[in-house]
């Protein structure tokens, strides 16, 4: 039963990182990306690639697993997203679930369709015991990494001098250019440090989550699911969000197979249905 | 002032009612258009099963665009109904009764039925939420079809379902002429009743709510009730769509629930334009024709092209391609005008 509520925790955990980055772009900005998972994949595929073919240890990826997909993100969002930003939801859904589909079939020609599998150190294999309740080690490790990110995070976005200008920028665009800050550049930073933190999500889960070129859509949901029903108002809201959902789906799927993600999706819809802005945000 | 004041009602009711009654006039194309697609088994004999699935797919694309293109309820879980539709009929000729229309009568009912009692749930909050809930909805279906597996046949879909004679007197071919033809007919009866529901006053006011929800409710629009029986409406068109599917395909699998369905919906009518009735049949025949050549190519990685279409679409090929339409369309009118002055 604990053991439930500590992997339900630990996904959760998992969860948040990976979708943090889109509750700074749709929660704060307004913009809707689906796309968000594809940066995920990527660092999964990273880390992948870097075990498998050049046998670099585990926990020696994990920076790379953040700093490729960044870069990708910055790339991407100097040439192709910017212009989205002014679009209507309709063109922004239009135009990432595009870039969705062209992510997972073209890595599935590059990579193959299969499911990737690594293999993780020997100190992080297995578990523990504490108080007679088992807890693995590798989700222990999973849970330390994101609370650290999760602090840093926080800290960074209310404490920080970048935190206050992106805020500003987000609040009111035209008045933050007016005060003499570069909008441009903090968003394209913010972008990427979401992105890096996916790519980051994503050689995390390859673990917990599996990885293969349908990432992208598999989870798409999930991440949505963390932003709109925590509200779009901060970081605490999708945190407690993605927590909620970790635990209602792991328990769900432990105790009602059958079901399935059903659980979760009438989670959702029945947040939504009664707080549209999502359950911890007020109507701006 | 006073004047001024005195003489708009009058004015302006005759003004919507020649609006209306202009929109509801027959043009040459739109009589070319369906003269046409009702030759088409004498002129392309041998494209009947695609031309089928091109007529399905735009009665499809017909239903979302109700919504999208008149009301703006942005949907990306249109496939919800299309496979409330396509299993009602299907498990309705497995276990109840073989004839096509019943069944399509019963697909469209449950079909609305569902959309009538979801509808509620995409009347409050803004874009996201209602992209979410509409894809959390066809998640949640697609779920339970596939735990229900008893019912449903789960990953194995429906098999075994054999279809009686249309009216009881033509039975379905190997070339699908009947199959295309029943498609077509379902198509253009459905497609004549949104084309005058659209040129009428409930139309106008959907379209006035889509532009401006605030403003048309200040002017007395009831916008719920709006929205509730417009969201019925086109769910009851998907659950058309899905039965034909069904019946002319006798199969029906979990396939039919899939995001991608709901995905490549929006593309069908971004392409030929929302908000016209005529986008989605164009953007179907547009998808159809493209998603065959393509698959005949890279039968695996045709969502590669698909995906790109979307993006360049967005990013500014939308622009290019109307503006194309447009003008062929002025250039037609210019020809037929000196034809007939």
């Amino acid at each position: 039963m604990l053991t439930i509520l500590f992997d339900g925790v630990a996904y959760g955990m998992l969860l948040f990182i990976l979708a943090s980055g889109l509750a700074v772009t749709l929660g704060l900005m307004n913009f809707v990306n689906l796309a968000h998972g594809a940066f995920a994949m990527a660092g999964g595929y990273v880390t992948v690639v870097l075990m498998q073919r050049y046998d670099v240890p585990f926990v020696a990826t994990l920076p790379f697993a953040f700093l490729v997909p960044a870069a990708i993100g910055a790339v991407l969002e100097r040439t192709i997203y910017r212009p989205m930003y002014a679009k209507s939801h309709l063109d922004q859904v239009l135009f990432s679930i595009g870039l969705v589909f062209m992510v997972v079939a073209a890595v599935d020609y590059v990579m193959g369709s299969q499911q990737q599998l690594i293999r993780l150190p020997a100190w992080l294999q297995g578990r523990f015991d504490i108080a007679g309740i088992g807890i693995g080690r590798y989700r222990s490790f999973v849970i330390a990494i994101c609370v650290a990110l999760t602090i840093a995070l926080q800290y960074v976005l209310v404490r920080t001098r970048f935190g206050s200008r992106l805020r500003a920028a987000v609040d009111d665009q035209q008045v933050a250019r007016g005060l003499g800050i570069n909008v441009g550049v903090i968003f394209s930073l913010t972008f990427a440090v979401g992105s890096g933190l996916a790519g980051l999500g994503g050689a995390l889960g390859v673990e917990m989550l599996g990885l293969d070129p349908t990432f992208p859509l598999k989870f798409m949901i999930y991440f949505l699911i963390v932003v709109t029903v925590g509200g779009r108002s901060g970081l605490t809201g999708p945190f407690t969000a993605a927590l909620l959902i970790g635990v209602v789906d792991v328990a769900g799927k432990y105790y009602v197979p059958q079901l399935g993600a059903f659980l979760i999706y009438a989670l959702m819809v029945a947040v939504l249905f009664l707080r549209p802005q999502g359950l911890f945000a007020v109507p701006r | 002032m006073t004047v001024a004041l005195d003489t708009p009602r009058p004015a302006l009711s005759d003004l919507v009612g020649k609006t209306l009654s202009l929109r509801r006039r027959w043009k040459l194309g739109e009589v070319v258009f369906w003269g046409l697609t009702a030759a088409a088994p004498f002129l392309l004999p041998r494209g009947m099963l695609l031309l089928n699935e091109v007529a399905i797919l735009a009665l499809f694309a017909l239903s979302l665009d109700l919504i999208l293109g008149f009301a703006g309820i942005v949907s990306l879980g249109h496939a919800t109904f299309l496979g409330a539709g396509a299993y009602a009929a299907g498990l309705f000729a497995l276990h109840v009764n073989a004839d096509p229309l019943t069944g399509l009568v019963v697909a469209v009912l449950a079909a609305a039925l569902l959309g009538f009692l979801t509808s509620f749930l995409v009347l409050r909050g803004t874009d996201l939420t209602r992209l979410m809930v509409t894809l959390g909805i066809a998640l949640l279906l697609f779920e339970l079809a596939n735990s229900f597996s008893t019912i449903t046949g789960g990953a194995d879909g429906l098999q075994g379902i054999s279809m009686g004679p249309l009216l009881g007197l033509f039975p379905f071919d190997l070339q699908g002429r009947t199959a295309y033809l029943y498609s077509l007919s379902v198509l253009f009866v459905l497609f004549l009743a949104a084309r005058r529901m659209m040129a009428s006053p409930f139309g106008l006011s959907l379209r006035a709510i889509r532009d401006n929800p605030l403003r048309a409710s200040a002017t007395g629009v009831a916008i719920n009730g709006r929205i509730v029986m417009v969201y019925t409406i086109a769910a009851a068109y998907a659950g058309a769509a899905g039965a034909l599917m069904a019946q002319t395909t006798q199969f029906v699998s979990l396939d039919v629930l899939e995001f991608h369905r709901s995905a490549d919906l929006m593309l069908v009518v971004i392409i030929g334009g929302a908000g016209w009735l005529y986008g989605g049949i164009i953007g179907a025949i547009l998808f159809k024709v493209l998603q065959d050549a393509i698959s005949l190519a890279t039968p695996q990685y045709w969502q590669f092209w698909i995906g790109l279409l979307l993006v360049v679409f967005v990013l500014g090929g939308r622009e290019i391609l109307h503006g194309l339409l447009a003008r062929s369309r002025a250039a037609l009118a210019k020809l037929v005008s000196r034809r007939a002055p």
